[in-house]
Formats: structure tokens, C-alpha cells, sequence
């Protein structure tokens, strides 16, 4: 195959990942785009071989690690709880990464594969580019490994923080960039092999003072850092289909990046240099507020008479798997006629999207799952709304308290309402630890219990 | 005057950032989560440098430490693919609308 022919069935394939992201932009379109970045993969990847046409016993090997890693992808995407949706991301991040590393270090070492010129005189453009491909593809797979660990609870979501961190991670970034520059005037291998076990460890550092509510802003991050490392390896190979993958998927994780720090009200660098919420926070607020609680009838008895009920899911629904719980409870209130919606915040849940993900699952029409903006001025005409594990997102001291390290952050009126029910283990705050105003409001009745055990005993109350 | 394939490429580079740019815009906020699943699939394009670099040479040179890290890769990015595009269609299934008459 001539290499222009090559070049268009990449550009082809390129245009077909164009179409997968398009297709998302609703949910009917969603099925045929992801079967448009299917076809794009296929053509890929057939014209790759066909390229090539070294059909010898090696090609076989080379099929089989191909079927082989696709059986162990296909078997965890049927396996995969939809909770675990965040580390599966995570996970996922951290091996197009370290392919990223894998394929940079061929490259490196055997050059005239992929014309670039011979071990020891490679082309300088080509030696920038694979270095740079390598190295964010390193802090993408050592980050992503962190997030993982943190979001699978392996590791503690608090964030780890010593004196001097930010400088190090400096210091670290310049060395990469000075080691880039030795590697290109000497062409020595001990140079490149630095770059790539520094950029490993910066990895580890930027990820590890961030803490685990931040994880949407991070994998975000992480999935923009992917995209980037595989454009660098585009350029390295000269492949028009893997340039323009690069900087979608560079542009996709930035600008998720961004609408989730805009959810927090928070800039970009003040999430990444990290160090927010854990265990710094300190609650010396220990004045006894009163409190109203209530029990699984009182909740059913004030949602049975409402005629509209706004649910509002925080992560707390996703530990305590309550999703399928709660839409139970949602058709039982839908047969008194009573109005359903659900509103859903930005930065809800541990990474872009996730509550929309466990609704869906639990069958929730995706109609009746609105954003922020969306339904923030129906609070005010709506009986009841039910605050099913979030907390940080409704706390209306957002806007009452400029001394608050919330303040400004864009937050869920659920105050509105003429009544509140909040379901939550204990008074304690969430993580901004911060206290929520609203657990004392005259018009709140807490419920303390395990959401989903909550949710079970409400649907028994209501059907009794 | 002559016009390096570099400049081509990076041409390319910057106007897909701006696709890109407009499309994910235009992504609906409760598909975000399958946004990152499927931007992770189509990243593993990749595979075609590890395909490449365990190609290159005839059998004799499969063990090759260039031919080796191949494998490797290939066998990480199948991983992705597989597993990107198919949780994104199983994500994607879930997603319905509200029955009509009810």
C-alpha cells in the first residue's frame, strides 16, 4: 500500500473518531457514534497491518497478544460494576500512558522501523517529540495509578502534603525539560531512560496531594495528559490518525477539566496544587445546634403528600449502591402522582457524569435527570426534595459566607423547598469539612441511616 | 521553497485541537462519564506504533528489546479498546427515555 493511500485511510479513521465524540451529544445519537469510533479503530488497525505485510509466525504472535488483551478488556467491561466506574477510568488512563511509554522506548530503539534514521543518529524533530510523548505518557500512567489507588480506597482520599512539594515538582519538570535538551545534543540513551523514570515520579508527586472529591477535576486532567502523550507519539510516527485522536481526546479532558472546576468555583491550579479538604480542615464549631430527625414513616408521610419531589444524589448514593433503591421508591411515588424529577450537580459523584451513569442504571429515564442550571428555579415551587448522599453541593453557605472555603462555589437550592429530607449517616461534614446550615434549618428533617437502607424502609412505609 | 511535512503535520494538530475544541462543548453534561470511557478507547490508537515496532524484522529478531516493548504495548492497548468501546456501549444501552404512555 503506498503511503499516501496509508495516510488517507488514517485521516479516514481520524474523521470517524470526530463523528464517535459528536454523536454524544444526546443519548439517541450516542449508540451509532461509538460504533463510528469502532469503525475508525478497525480501519486503523487493518491498514497498519496491510502496511506492514509481514504476514510471517511473528504477525501470529502478534494477533494472539491483540485477542489476548481484548478478551481481558471485553471481560472487564461486562464485569465492571457501574460504581466502579471512576478507578475503571483511572485504570484505563494509566495503560494508554504507559503504551505511550512502550511504544516511545521502540521507537527510541530501533528507529529505522519507523524512518526516523538509526540508533544513535535519529532525527532531532523526531527525538523532541518521542521524549515528550514519553514523558507525559509516564505521568499519565504514574498519576493514573494514584487516582486509581485513591478512588478504589486502596489508597486514603486525604491529601498527602510536605514542605516543599510544589518546588520539587518544579525542580523535576525543569529536569525533564534540561534532560530533553542533553538527550538531543548527545543522543545518549542513559539521557532518555532519565527522562522517563523522573517523569514516573512526577507523576506520583502531582497526583498524591490532591484529595478525593477533586478526583473529577483529576481524571479529567489525567484523560486530557493521554490525549497529549499520544499526539506526541503521533508526530513521532507521522501518523495523521493518531494526531488528531491526541488533541481531541487533549481537548476533551481540558475542557472537562474546566467545567468541573467551574463546578467548584475553583481555579485550576488551586485544585492541582491540592491540599483541600481531608483531614486539615478543622471543626471547631462544637456548638450543639438543634437538630430534627426523623424516622423512614415521617419521610414517607411528607413525600406521600407532596405533589412534587425533587431528588438530589450525591456520592453517598453510589457507596451505598442505593441507586436501584431509590428509583423503587420513585415508582412507588410516581403511582400517588406525584411529580419526579432529579437534579444533578456538576461535580456529584467522583468523576464527570457519574450520577447520570448510576441513574441510568437503575433505569432512570434520562429526561427526568436535569443539570444545575436547568432546574435550580424549580427548588422554590417543589415540596420536598431528597438529599440522597450529597452534602458539600446544597449547603447554602456558599452564598451567605465569603469566609467559607466554599464560598462562590454555584450550589443546589434545595433550601428552597418547603421541606428538606436528608438522608446522611451522621452530622459529620462533608468534605470540605465544612458544616452544612442546612442540617439545622426549620424546615430539614435528617435521616440517619445507610441511604439505601433508608431508601428500603421508605418504599416499606409508603407501601404500607 | 519548501514547505517541512512537520509544519503539515502540526497544522493538523492545532485544528483538530479546535474540533475537538467544539465538539466536546457540544457533548451533553450526562454523557460525560461515556465521554471519557470512549475518549480512552480512540487514544489507544496508539496500537499502530506498537504494531510497527512488533512487526519490524522477520522472526529471528522477535526478541528484540524494541520488538519486545511492542508486544507489550499492543497487548496494553487491546486492553483499551476493547474495554473502552465496549463499557462505553454498555453505558450507553442504559441510557433511555421516558416510556410514553404511562
Amino acid at each position: 500500500m503506498s503511503a499516501n493511500l496509508l495516510a488517507i485511510f488514517y485521516l479516514i479513521s481520524g474523521v470517524l473518531f470526530i463523528l464517535a465524540l459528536r454523536g454524544l451529544s444526546s443519548p439517541e445519537t450516542s449508540r451509532r457514534g461509538n460504533l463510528f469510533g469502532v469503525l475508525g479503530m478497525v480501519i486503523a488497525i487493518t491498514v497498519t497491518f496491510l502496511s506492514i505485510g509481514n504476514f510471517s509466525t511473528v504477525f501470529i504472535y502478534v494477533l494472539i497478544l491483540l485477542l489476548l488483551g481484548g478478551s481481558i478488556g471485553a471481560l472487564i467491561a461486562y464485569k465492571i460494576p457501574m460504581t466502579a466506574m471512576p478507578e475503571l477510568v483511572a485504570g484505563f488512563h494509566s495503560l494508554v500512558g504507559l503504551a505511550a511509554v512502550f511504544v516511545a522506548i521502540s521507537a527510541f530503539l530501533n528507529p529505522e522501523a519507523f524512518n526516523l534514521g538509526s540508533p544513535g543518529d535519529i532525527k532531532l524533530s523526531s527525538l523532541i517529540e518521542m521524549s515528550i510523548g514519553a514523558a507525559v505518557g509516564a505521568i499519565t500512567f504514574s498519576g493514573s495509578i494514584i487516582a486509581f489507588l485513591k478512588l478504589r480506597g486502596i489508597m486514603s482520599g486525604s491529601p498527602i502534603i510536605f514542605r516543599g512539594q510544589h518546588y520539587i515538582n518544579l525542580l523535576l519538570g525543569l529536569s525533564i525539560i534540561v534532560l530533553i535538551f542533553y538527550l538531543c545534543t548527545t543522543q545518549t540513551d542513559s539521557f532518555f531512560w532519565r527522562i522517563i523514570t523522573i517523569s514516573f515520579l512526577l507523576g506520583i508527586l502531582l497526583i498524591i496531594p490532591i484529595g478525593g472529591a477533586d478526583m473529577p477535576v483529576v481524571i479529567s486532567m489525567l484523560n486530557s495528559y493521554s490525549g497529549w502523550a499520544a499526539a506526541g507519539i503521533g508526530f513521532t510516527l507521522e501518523n495523521s490518525a493518531l494526531i488528531i485522536t491526541g488533541a481531541l481526546v487533549g481537548s476533551s479532558g481540558a475542557i472537562l477539566s474546566y467545567i468541573m472546576c467551574k463546578g467548584m468555583n475553583r481555579s485550576f491550579f488551586n485544585v492541582i496544587l491540592g491540599g483541600f479538604g481531608g483531614s486539615t480542615a478543622n471543626k471547631k464549631d462544637a456548638e450543639k445546634k438543634p437538630v430534627k430527625s426523623g424516622n423512614a414513616e415521617d419521610a414517607a408521610f411528607l413525600m406521600k403528600n407532596a405533589s412534587s419531589v425533587i431528588i438530589v444524589p450525591g456520592y453517598g448514593m453510589a457507596v451505598a449502591q442505593a441507586q436501584h433503591a431509590l428509583r423503587e421508591m420513585v415508582d412507588t411515588l410516581k403511582k400517588n402522582d406525584i411529580k419526579i424529577s432529579y437534579a444533578v450537580h456538576p461535580v456529584a459523584g467522583r468523576m464527570p457524569g457519574h450520577m447520570n451513569v448510576l441513574l441510568a442504571e437503575a433505569n432512570v429515564p434520562y429526561d427526568e435527570v436535569f443539570e444545575l442550571d436547568e432546574i435550580n428555579n424549580d427548588f422554590s415551587n417543589t415540596d420536598v426534595a431528597f438529599v440522597i448522599g450529597a452534602n458539600d453541593v446544597t449547603n447554602p453557605v456558599a452564598k451567605t459566607d465569603p469566609q467559607s472555603p466554599i464560598y462562590g462555589m454555584p450550589i443546589l437550592d434545595v433550601e428552597k423547598c418547603k421541606s428538606v429530607l436528608f438522608v446522611k449517616r451522621s452530622l459529620s461534614p462533608g468534605y470540605a469539612g465544612i458544616d452544612n446550615e442546612l442540617f439545622y434549618r426549620e424546615n430539614t428533617l435528617m435521616l440517619f441511616a445507610d441511604a439505601k437502607k433508608m431508601t428500603e424502609d421508605i418504599i416499606k412505609s409508603l407501601n404500607s | 521553497m519548501e514547505i517541512d511535512p512537520f509544519i503539515f503535520r502540526l497544522s493538523i494538530f492545532i485544528l483538530s485541537i479546535f474540533v475537538g475544541y467544539y465538539v466536546v462543548w457540544s457533548v451533553t453534561p450526562s454523557l460525560h462519564t461515556p465521554l471519557m470511557s470512549v475518549t480512552n478507547a480512540i487514544s489507544s490508537v496508539i496500537i499502530v506504533g506498537a504494531i510497527i515496532a512488533g512487526l519490524s524484522g522477520d522472526i529471528k529478531s522477535i526478541f528484540n528489546l524494541s520488538n519486545m516493548f511492542g508486544f507489550i504495548a499492543i497487548f496494553l492497548a487491546a486492553i483499551n479498546i476493547f474495554g473502552g468501546f465496549l463499557v462505553t456501549q454498555r453505558m450507553l444501552q442504559m441510557y433511555k427515555k421516558k416510556k410514553k404512555n404511562k
